[in-house]
């Protein structure tokens, strides 16, 4: 017979012999909660492990090596990574990942936010609104994206099109993706495009869970508007802030797909975040050992977010006392 | 007493606060500037793109590069050439049953493991199982651009390379954390009564999985379900590093790469191929919104 100590249920069958009609070898295995709980771990965990934590030490192993699509590789100590330091490219793609990262998350939790607060508010078709407000974050990244090149077309863009035939500000086509500067620009405005929606409706979740009552008492208090949302949402909706802001540093730093659909990596290698250099050097490159070494490089920051979301969450717990599972 | 009636009236467009009572306080036209103006500008930037990509696909070629002579942003003559020459010209049949495929597998693959799991870690209570929830919450934290290189060379060496088959074993990377994390959520809703109720009537474990928890958890796992199908839909770079032939490849790389020909770009065809290749989610959206928003939103709160 099983024994637990752990959950209240549990305590209940050691004094009482259930009726059971046949009671196989298996039936009686699957009722014992230790191999029951080491079953239900072992497709997911078994996954994770193969797929994900393997990967990972392989991946940090690759990178030590010089190895090349077909060929193992032989350990090279820290010469991918010496190589890489003298590479103006590589320093170039982490000056834009970082750049492109801390622009766009500006970008997306300002927007996102004012977003999130225009749809707190009582409207009339509320919920149509908000569904169609996440339709470019469910979208496949790349097909929006390909949308967005045909936008930024050096000779066929409709921005073009409104700031030069409609509007008449301009003379000459906006010239979007054809310079490193504005590249790196139209670039940000994609992800930002494609980032509000998430941001927006998660941080309105955060704002619906505030009760109404602490903006009565403010307001009885005198506060301004501006006071509420300095010392109600803004404490209020912390916690939520950290964790998406979490996940959207993170997604935006390694971010591949926008890039490589529409500039991949250029003009001269300008647009280049490290995800899509470590793609272009590792796989069809095949230089294995040096697109890892990229990829590598990756983690410390990552670490850093990850940190950043555990003392957040920490802090979370510590506001809302102990009861908070 | 103005100082309170000037309180009032800026605190309408807060949060809440817009009660029908409260509205008379303010005008008509702060109400439109604070908040319908704004509010269509968001709507109009986040959708303009998919207004001129279902445009684009549907214009002949003639008038997709002469602004002068017809109004881009409306379509003259209405072809269905884009969409023919995608259909019959190109492999796009065969993305579309590969992507399907290959979503439909990896979903019901993470949920089968994240069900399960999340079972033992919310249900079953033990020692640790705080621990093995973190485990899997980190997990989702390592994104795909770290692992894509390693992961080829696993797969070269499990002689899975330009399979369909290496992508549904691979999906589950982050399918299961996130499954595993929202239905984690969700089976905390369900009571812990109706399991003791059925302990005490004598069913064994299983039975108490399969005919009361599992059946309360059907909403969770259908917000699961569409999430993995949307996420290995819109998949995009192992499916790029992993796949090489041209029918075998997915739907969004194979309009990225396949219909991208030489120097002169088909427009027309690449928009058609973006618009056909993003219905299948935008159908799956239209019916489970509900569902999509509590999921997103539960996922943060957790």
């Amino acid at each position: 017979m099983e024994t637990s100590t752990t959950a209240p249920l549990a305590s209940a069958p050691q004094r009482w012999t259930p009726v059971r009609r046949e009671q196989t070898w298996l039936g009686w295995l699957l009722d014992f909660k230790p191999f029951l709980i080491v079953m239900c771990l072992l497709p997911a965990v078994g996954l994770l492990t193969v797929f994900l934590t393997y990967p990972l030490g392989l991946g940090v192993w690759l990178a030590f090596t010089d190895a090349t699509i077909g060929r193992r590789g032989v350990w090279i100590g820290l010469e991918n990574f010496e190589y890489l330091f003298e590479d103006p490219i590589f320093w170039n793609a982490v000056f834009y990942s970082v750049f492109y990262t801390g622009v766009a998350t500006v970008g997306k939790f300002a927007l996102g936010l004012w977003l999130a607060l225009l749809l707190n508010q009582h409207m009339p078709f509320k919920s149509f609104i908000r569904a169609i407000i996440l339709v470019p974050w469910i979208v496949p990244t790349v097909l929006s994206a390909i949308a967005f090149w045909w936008i930024y077309d050096p000779q066929f863009s409709i921005i073009s099109y409104v700031f030069v035939d409609v509007l008449g500000w301009r003379d000459t086509n906006i010239d979007f993706i054809s310079t490193a500067w504005p590249a790196r620009w139209s670039l940000i405005a994609a992800n930002i495009w494609r980032g509000i929606p998430f941001v927006a409706i998660s941080l309105l979740a955060g704002l619906q869970t505030i009760p109404p009552s602490l903006y009565e008492a403010a307001m009885l208090d005198g506060a301004t508007a501006w006071q509420r949302f300095r010392y109600i949402t803004v404490p209020m909706i912390m916690p939520i802030l950290a964790i998406v802001m979490t996940f959207s540093i993170i997604f935006t730093f390694t971010d591949f797909q926008l890039v490589y659909a529409i500039t991949r990596g250029g003009p001269v290698n300008s647009t280049h975040l490290l995800a899509t250099l470590a793609f272009q050097r590792g796989i069809p490159a095949g230089q294995l050992g040096e697109g890892a070494a990229i990829a590598v490089s990756m983690i410390p920051f990552l670490v850093f977010a990850t940190l950043f979301s555990y003392f957040a969450l920490a802090r979370r717990k510590w506001q809302q006392g102990e009861a908070n599972d | 007493m103005t100082e309170r009636a000037l309180a009032a009236e800026s605190a309408s467009p807060r949060p809440e606060q817009g009660a029908p009572e409260r509205m008379s306080w303010e005008s008509r036209q702060r109400r439109f500037i604070t908040l319908y103006l704004p509010l269509s500008c968001f709507i109009f930037i986040l959708l303009f793109p998919f207004y001129w990509m279902t445009v684009t696909a549907f214009k002949p070629n003639a008038e997709l590069m002469d602004f002068k002579n017809h109004n881009p942003f409306w379509i003259s003559s209405p072809t269905l050439d884009h969409v023919y020459h995608l259909l019959f010209n190109t492999a796009y049949p065969s993305w579309f049953v590969t992507t399907m495929g290959v979503a439909v597998g990896s979903t019901f693959l993470s949920l089968f493991a994240s069900t399960l799991a999340a079972y033992a870690i919310q249900r079953l209570r033990f020692k640790g199982s705080h621990y093995v929830g973190l485990a899997i919450y980190l997990a989702y934290l390592v994104p795909p651009s770290i692992l894509f290189i390693p992961l080829a060379t696993m797969v070269v060496q499990l002689g899975l390379f330009d399979t369909p088959f290496a992508l549904i074993l691979v999906y589950p990377t982050f399918l299961v954390p996130f499954c595993t994390w929202l239905l984690i959520g969700y089976f905390k809703s369900i009571p812990f009564e109706l399991e003791e109720c059925a302990l005490i009537d004598g069913a064994t474990r299983l039975q108490i999985f399969r005919r009361i928890t599992l059946p309360l958890a059907v909403p969770g796992l259908i917000s699961a379900g569409i999430f993995s199908f949307t996420l290995s839909w819109n998949e995009f770079i192992y499916a790029l590093a992993f796949i090489q032939s041209s029918e075998k490849k997915t739907v969004p790389v194979a309009i990225l790469t396949e219909l991208v020909t030489g120097d002169v770009y088909q427009w027309g065809a690449l928009m058609a191929g973006a618009l056909l290749g993003s219905l299948p989610v935008a159908l799956v959206y239209s019916f489970f919104v509900d569902y999509y928003v509590a999921s997103l939103t539960g996922a943060v709160k957790e």
